[in-house]
């Protein structure tokens, strides 16, 4: 059965299979999101499109969560924005971000965020963590310097084309994305060289090998035929 | 089987046992095999054989609980226990029986450290043998089962769990006949029972406990918990790190399933319930409802956002109930009992009992089983026996990585729920960790967030980058680098860590530093630089 809520005030409805996120997408209200990417299943594991319940002293992932009949989300509190801000501290800290170098400058989705969250400084340490470059594949290379571990390219891989060839191993801060069982990308059978991963990524951790400073730029469209053609075939 | 079968099991082990003149039992867990429990078994079983056939029966047990004075060793009917046996005091073990006990190895059992507990799950360990089932059986194991499966409808069961006041062991406290309904209550034909036995917290060994010195009792309340909400299979997920638990819970598995106690039709029903095994491998994030049901399945051991709930959507998409080890072993005497008798015992919204592994600077290292409501002071300083070597007590830390350290003037506040949460800790699973004034809080805290750092999963960027960072400014404080603005950082990474983090694990993981923030700021402050002026 459909619900009515509400979102920063404004009387909504959704359907059953309609999360917060997807509700306020449709109403044109701006929640960020990260690991999440229409197409594909979600996680709720970046945690930048927290929203506020009233009466919930926690913050819920707007991706992940279905709305209540009556429910009063916020979007866009000032605790919020704070965590926010915060979670993309961490993750440049975390990395070894240099936008002046990377491919994806200026069609980077974490970039484009801290701008609109208005992440002007970084309040934590930088990790400066030693990281790889895997660039044996004939087309594709990734810089695991530049991965966010959204995990949007072991979904798309999975769900979409099928493969499945990109994982996670490693647990905590070691925590990294692989092809196959850790083996070279180049070396990848089951590889079908899609490039879907490459146009899911946010960050100039996967990309082509021919482009040169700021020229890569993702295209996601592919998507939304296959949600088509699922929606059709439910 | 029947109830007439399952008594006469019982008679027969009870006459087996008395036959014998006294009964010697050797505790058999892991506290005492680590300090030569097998060898002074073995020793006293070698200078047991000449006494004559019935003179005195050796028995491998398990627990007695002051594990920091293993092995341990009670003799019966005396009523006598020995504390530091060697294999070479075997001889004048056997010699006194029927006589006078050897006093240079008596442990005092009207010390309060035992006459203080009260044993409900841990009410036969140390008495039977955990790898004999007709020993559980003797002691009226299996029995409430049979109540369940006979006397009960489905719904009785969870009104009587619901009725006793139970509350999930495994920290949260959760009401455990609510789960239970809302498991029932979710229309599905194959429904899943979960025993989590993946306990990892630093200093705790309740679980550990009940798997290696009862752990019928551990499939007799799962058994009875998948009968009253309708599921027909079982796991039980124990960590690989306790490989005396598992073989034990394995073979229990094989001895129930032989005696037609698991399996298909028990006890003439047609209730089926079989259970398996499944380890745990080494991450202590597996401990999570969510992520523990990812590694059952095989997946990797990450947790997902909850709702859906396993009671609604669990193991491979099935409604799924997930309740601790110790939680499980409460359920046989509640049903054998009664509600209300489980419901006397304890305070307010805790009701009955909890086991606490004491340990850290305390006199009496093992493991305890106390009322709620009692005092921590009465834990620490009666139970416990005080803190060694006349220094003065500082701090306890309980619920592990979870929770949280309480000064000294809190130690009269009673151990249920409600009070631990409002003094910024956690019941948790029963860690609890003593200190004295040589330890320092900056370095608890640094020692628990380091954990919970290498422990995270990797999967919510709050808890997987946030614990380092916090680990980074924690180690500041101890190097004595820290500044203003690190103190107030590392609040602000509290708070955030918190509020958005995917599981309990990042949730939960700040409570070290924002207890001992909350009652030792001082000791943060002392570690600062002295003016950060000065550095520009």
């Amino acid at each position: 059965m459909a619900k009515t809520f509400k979102i920063d005030g404004m009387d909504v409805s959704a359907a059953d299979d309609q999360t917060i996120l997807q509700v306020a997408r449709e109403r044109g209200i701006f929640i960020p999101t990260l690991c999440f990417l229409e197409g594909l299943s979600f996680v709720g594991a970046c945690r930048l499109c927290i929203v506020e319940i009233e009466g919930n002293p926690t913050p819920v992932a707007a991706c992940a969560t279905y709305p209540q009949e009556g429910m009063e989300v916020y979007t866009n509190t000032e605790r919020l924005q704070g965590y926010r801000r915060l979670i993309l501290e961490m993750l440049f800290a975390e990395g070894n971000h240099v936008c002046a170098v990377c491919v994806v400058n200026g069609h980077c989705e974490l970039q484009w965020l801290a701008e609109k969250l208005g992440m002007t400084y970084n309040t934590l340490d930088y990790l400066n963590r030693p990281k790889q470059v895997d660039a044996s594949h004939y087309r594709f290379a990734v810089d695991h310097n530049r991965c966010v571990l959204c995990t949007r390219c072991v979904r798309v891989c999975d769900e979409i084309e099928g493969a499945h060839i990109w994982d996670v191993m490693g647990r905590g801060i070691d925590c990294k994305v692989i092809t196959e069982l850790n083996q070279p990308w180049g070396e990848s059978v089951n590889c079908t060289s899609c490039g879907k991963c490459i146009n899911v990524c946010p960050t100039g951790a996967l990309f082509k090998k021919s482009k040169a400073v700021a020229e890569m730029e993702k295209d996601t469209h592919f998507l939304r035929y296959f949600s088509t053609i699922r929606a059709g075939g439910d | 089987m029947d109830m007439d079968e399952l008594e006469n099991i019982a008679a027969h082990e009870q006459a087996r046992e008395a036959q014998y003149a006294h009964r010697v039992r050797v505790c058999v867990a892991t506290g005492c095999l680590s300090v030569g429990a097998e060898a002074v078994q073995e020793a006293l079983e070698h200078h047991a054989t000449p006494k004559g056939k019935h003179h005195c029966l050796v028995m491998g047990v398990g627990c007695m609980g002051l594990c920091g004075n293993g092995p341990l060793v009670s003799v019966d009917p005396a009523g006598v226990m020995y504390e530091k046996v060697t294999p070479d005091d075997a001889p004048d073990i056997i010699d006194s029986l029927g006589a006078k006990p050897v006093a240079r190895l008596q442990c005092d059992t009207n010390a309060p450290f035992f006459t203080r507990q009260v044993k409900i799950v841990n009410e036969n360990s140390g008495i039977i043998d955990p790898e004999h089932i007709e020993s559980y059986i003797a002691h009226g194991g299996y029995s409430a089962l049979v109540k369940a499966l006979t006397e009960m409808p489905p719904h009785d069961v969870i009104t009587q769990v619901m009725d006793s006041g139970l509350r999930g062991r495994g920290g949260a406290g959760y009401p455990t006949g609510l789960k239970w309904s809302t498991v029932a209550k979710t229309p599905n034909t194959i429904k899943y029972v979960v025993c989590n036995g993946d306990e990892g917290d630093p200093g705790a060994f309740m679980d550990r406990n009940v798997m290696e010195s009862d752990p019928h009792r551990v499939l007799e309340g799962m058994a009875i918990a998948a009968y009253a909400v309708g599921a027909s299979y079982g796991y039980v997920y124990v960590r690989a790190e306790y490989p005396l638990a598992v073989a034990r819970i394995n073979k229990a598995i094989r001895q129930a399933e032989k005696m037609g106690l698991l399996g298909n039709n028990i006890f003439g029903t047609s209730f089926n319930f079989n259970v398996e095994v499944r380890l745990g491998a080494g991450a202590f994030v597996c401990g999570e409802e969510t992520a523990l049901m990812a590694s059952i399945e095989g997946k990797r051991g990450t947790p997902r956002p909850r709702p859906p709930y396993p009671a609604e959507s669990g193991l491979w998409g099935y409604p799924t109930l997930i309740n601790n080890v110790e939680t499980f072993a409460n359920i046989p005497p509640i049903i054998r009992n009664g509600a209300t008798w489980f419901a006397s015992i304890g305070v307010g919204r805790s009701k009955g009992t909890k086991v606490f592994a004491l340990s850290g600077k305390i006199n009496n290292i093992g493991l305890i089983e106390v009322p709620m409501g009692i005092s921590l002071r009465d834990i620490i300083y009666d139970i416990g026996g005080g803190i060694p070597d006349g220094r003065a007590f500082k701090a306890v830390q309980t619920g592990g990585p979870s929770g949280g350290c309480i000064p000294a003037e809190h130690l009269d506040v009673p151990v249920d729920y409600e009070s631990l949460k409002a003094l910024s800790s956690v019941m948790g699973s029963g860690g609890m960790i003593v200190m004295d004034d040589t330890s320092s809080m900056v370095d608890v805290a640094r020692f628990f967030m380091e954990f919970c750092m290498s422990e995270s999963c990797g999967k919510c960027i709050p808890c997987r980058v946030g614990t380092v960072q916090m680990y980074h400014l924690l180690s500041k404080f101890s190097n004595h680098q820290a500044t203003q603005r690190d103190l107030d950082t590392l609040e602000r990474l509290c708070d955030m860590v918190k509020y958005t983090s995917l599981c309990g694990l990042g949730q939960s993981a700040p409570n070290a530093v924002v207890s001992t923030l909350r009652f030792f700021r001082e000791e943060y402050q002392e570690r600062m630089i002295e003016s950060e002026v000065a550095h520009g």
